[in-house]
């Protein structure tokens, strides 16, 4: 009996040792050996993050943080030395993307989510890829040019998001009389502005640029104030495994020290396919060169 | 109000009519599926086979506690992660309905069932069929007859309760008024448009029911 | 599964005052739509009992009417609608001016679609007293308003308990609802913990479990008042 297992045994060692050599960094990865087994690396992304991720006029995933992660996958296909891993694309909202990443399903959440050190005991974040933070939208003859000007006035603040934390906290600070309405979501803030139940509707800048280039007249209103909070946004991966958070890293690394993420990002942004006009700002362009790594 | 726009409606009518029949094919799929399952629940509390009876029972009454909302929350939650792949809306709330509603059905179906005399089930034992026979020839044709007018009023309040599913953003008729409501700025006539489509169904549906409660009682 | 479980999390500051603060929110809004349910629904209850056409007819319109539009359909009326259709200067006050638009508008929107419902019971539980009642009331010259007071509706009510506690956490569990028009109650905040933390498994058991220990209390609680007003030889059925 215990013959026949040895040989077996041995065979088996010499054959995961022989695949071990040639797919030098999948052993220690549950990432990339689950990549490795199904042949392609599965991505999630939103359908209307725009313009970050979002469904194109092909009906295909495009997007800021989908070109990022094209290079991901192509650093992965090298470290596998397998050219034929196929792209899937799985569609993730923000009650979805945590129990795809949890149970394995995605391998990438390609988006727009902000990383704060709380949702960092459930996933990983690669490198920041963009910055935005909370700013206000207001009609152009509103007179509102920063948060103190609302005093008297009315905001719109969508519940549960980290804006309706930031301004609040604003507006106690300055001790400001402010009436908040809460509102469900973004395209319900921007009826109650459109309805004139709200002064001001505060959110982060990228979005508010989003929904004013959507409403019916975009001439009237405008984004205005400092920044009130800060929103780093990056792609998340499954937490325990730094191997395949690090090839990620490298990736990007790559990108900002050879000037391709900028290029990557002008295409999006400047003015980009859906006309938002944010040129780089200097904060990311430091942020940027601060993390692009020596090798 | 003087500038009421019938046009909005008649423009969007075939997003609308869309939007119409996932409503009703959501509710269709509910319908048989709480029934199917609310039949499996009452027969097992009723059989008082232990435990499982127990189970079914606890079941009943966990779900009648809950909001439908937080249901479909923790549905369109969990299937993915069951699944091992997200699934569109429509199956994530379809499973929740068809679990949330069969604890309602259940609750008909076993008073139902109780309303069918003792004497019937003795009766068909009697002639040697068994207790699954008695229940499937004998008992079940009986109660469902007599439960017909409030199986088809629960099936009206799930066809209200499907405008929840805007919560997940399926595009069922009420979200789908809404997409226009929001787009052409007609919120008015949209939502009063929703609301009067809704009556005219659910009244339509609860004069049947109470006429098939007159024709069963006369 | 890579899922890092930390039921700590519910315990935690802001976390936990989150959940508090959401559960006052549904318990306040559940308490005052119900005050409206009740109040309304026995009226209505009472007029479509009574002897009077007029009233019936009013009271069975106000039943079918609300009784057949879905109440988040309902909510979206009173919010987005009922004030574009006020003079400008109303609407703006409802808009804008008026006390916690969204909560308010959910209140009355909740109560009264429930007073419906309420309605319903109510007349029922006038019809289970019984016509013999009434008619003894009125063969000892009670006119019908001393017959209502001193007959029918202490009687009434008291065998409606059981079917109106179901009502009562009808609403309870229908609060929910406000938070499609932007009131954080119980189930929004709950949201908004997974939204902060990615613990979203830890905070949708928290949540159900507070909706079922409150309706099983409630429940608990009103088989007790049951029990001891109950009317001897008069069981209620709903």
């Amino acid at each position: 009996m215990i013959k026949s297992i040895v040989p077996s045994l041995i065979a088996s060692t010499l054959l995961s040792l022989s695949s071990l050599s040639v797919f030098a960094d999948a052993g220690d990865s549950p990432v990339l050996q689950r990549i490795e087994e199904r042949g392609m690396v599965t991505i999630g992304h939103r359908e209307t993050s725009i313009p970050f991720s979002y469904i194109g006029d092909s009906n295909e995933p495009i997007g800021y943080s989908i070109d990022i992660c094209l290079k991901i996958v192509d650093a992965i296909k090298a470290e596998l030395g397998n050219d034929d891993l196929s792209v899937k694309y799985v569609p993730v909202t923000g009650q979805t993307r945590i129990p795809l990443i949890a149970n394995g399903t995605i391998d990438l959440e390609c988006g727009s989510t902000t990383n704060n050190l709380t949702r960092q005991k459930q996933v990983d974040y690669l490198s920041t890829t963009f910055i935005t933070g909370t700013k206000l939208a207001t009609r152009k003859d509103s007179g509102i040019t920063e948060i103190e000007d609302l005093d008297g006035k009315i905001i719109g603040l969508a519940s549960g998001t980290t804006n309706e934390k930031a301004i609040k906290a604003a507006i106690e600070e300055l001790s400001l009389d402010v009436k908040v309405v809460p509102v469900k979501d973004h395209s319900q803030g921007w009826l109650a502005m459109e309805t004139d139940r709200i002064d001001a509707y505060g959110s982060d800048d990228v979005l508010l640029y989003g929904l004013i280039s959507k409403s019916k007249s975009p001439d009237d209103y405008t984004v205005t104030g400092r920044y009130l909070s800060f929103d780093p946004y990056a792609i998340m991966v499954p937490r325990n495994d730094s191997t395949f958070a690090r090839l990620g890293r490298v990736v990007m690394s790559d990108l900002m020290r050879s000037g391709e993420m900028e290029e990557i990002y002008n295409q999006w942004f400047a003015p980009g396919p859906t006309n938002i006009n944010m040129p780089l700002s200097d904060t990311l362009k430091t942020a940027f060169e601060i993390q692009a790594l020596p090798e | 109000m003087g500038d009421f726009d019938y046009s909005v409606i008649l423009d969007n009518l075939p997003l609308l009519i869309d939007g119409l029949k996932v409503t009703f094919l959501l509710t269709f799929l509910a319908v048989v599926g709480g029934i199917v399952l609310g039949t499996f629940l009452a027969l097992i509390r009723i059989a008082k086979v232990p435990v499982f009876s127990w189970v079914a029972a606890a079941y009943v009454n966990f779900f009648r506690s809950l909001p439908l909302i937080l249901v479909i929350f923790w549905l369109y939650f969990l299937v993915p992660l069951f699944l091992g792949r997200p699934v569109g809306s429509f199956y994530s709330v379809l499973i929740a309905f068809i679990l949330f509603e069969a604890a309602y059905y259940s609750e008909i179906i076993r008073a139902g069932i109780s309303s069918v005399r003792d004497g019937q089930i003795a009766a068909g034992r009697a002639i040697g069929l068994s207790y699954p026979q008695t229940m499937r020839y004998i008992v079940l044709p009986q109660a469902f007859r007599s439960m017909v007018p409030v199986l088809l009023t629960q099936a009206i309040v799930l066809f209200q309760d499907t405008s929840l599913v805007y919560v997940v953003g399926l595009k069922d008729f009420l979200v789908s008024a809404e997409l226009v409501a929001n787009r052409d700025q007609r919120l008015v006539e949209m939502f009063l448009f929703v609301a009067v489509v809704y009556f005219i169904f659910c009244f339509a549906g609860s004069l049947y029911a109470r006429h098939l409660q007159r024709k069963l009682s006369a | 599964m890579n899922y890092n479980w930390d039921w700590g999390i519910l315990f935690r500051e802001p976390y936990f005052d989150w959940l508090v603060e959401g559960l006052m929110w549904t318990v306040s809004l559940s308490l005052c739509a119900w005050v409206i349910a009740f109040a309304l629904g026995s009226v209505l209850g009472i007029m479509r009992s009574c002897s009077s056409r007029p009233l019936q007819l009013i009271a069975t319109v106000y039943v079918e009417l609300f009784r057949n539009v879905p109440l988040l359909v309902q909510l979206f009326l009173w919010y987005f609608v009922f004030p574009e259709l006020l003079p400008d200067d109303a609407g703006r006050w409802v808009k804008r001016e008026m006390p916690m638009p969204a909560l308010t508008t959910a209140i009355i929107a909740i109560g009264l679609y429930t007073a419906s419902r309420v309605c319903e019971q109510v007349r029922s539980g006038i019809a289970a007293v019984g016509i013999g009642q009434r008619n003894a009331g009125k063969a000892i010259g009670m006119n019908e308003w001393q017959v209502y007071r001193y007959i029918l509706l202490p009687n009434a009510f008291r065998i409606i308990i059981p079917p109106l506690t179901s009502e009562f956490l009808t609403i309870f569990k229908n609060s929910s609802l406000a938070l499609t028009i932007g009131v954080v109650e119980l189930t929004a905040m709950t949201r908004q913990i997974e939204e902060y933390t990615f613990q979203g498994f830890e905070a949708f058991t928290a949540a159900t479990v507070i909706y079922s220990v409150v309706t099983f209390t409630v429940m608990l609680l009103m088989r007790v008042v049951e029990r001891r007003i109950r009317i001897p030889g008069m069981i209620a059925t709903s």
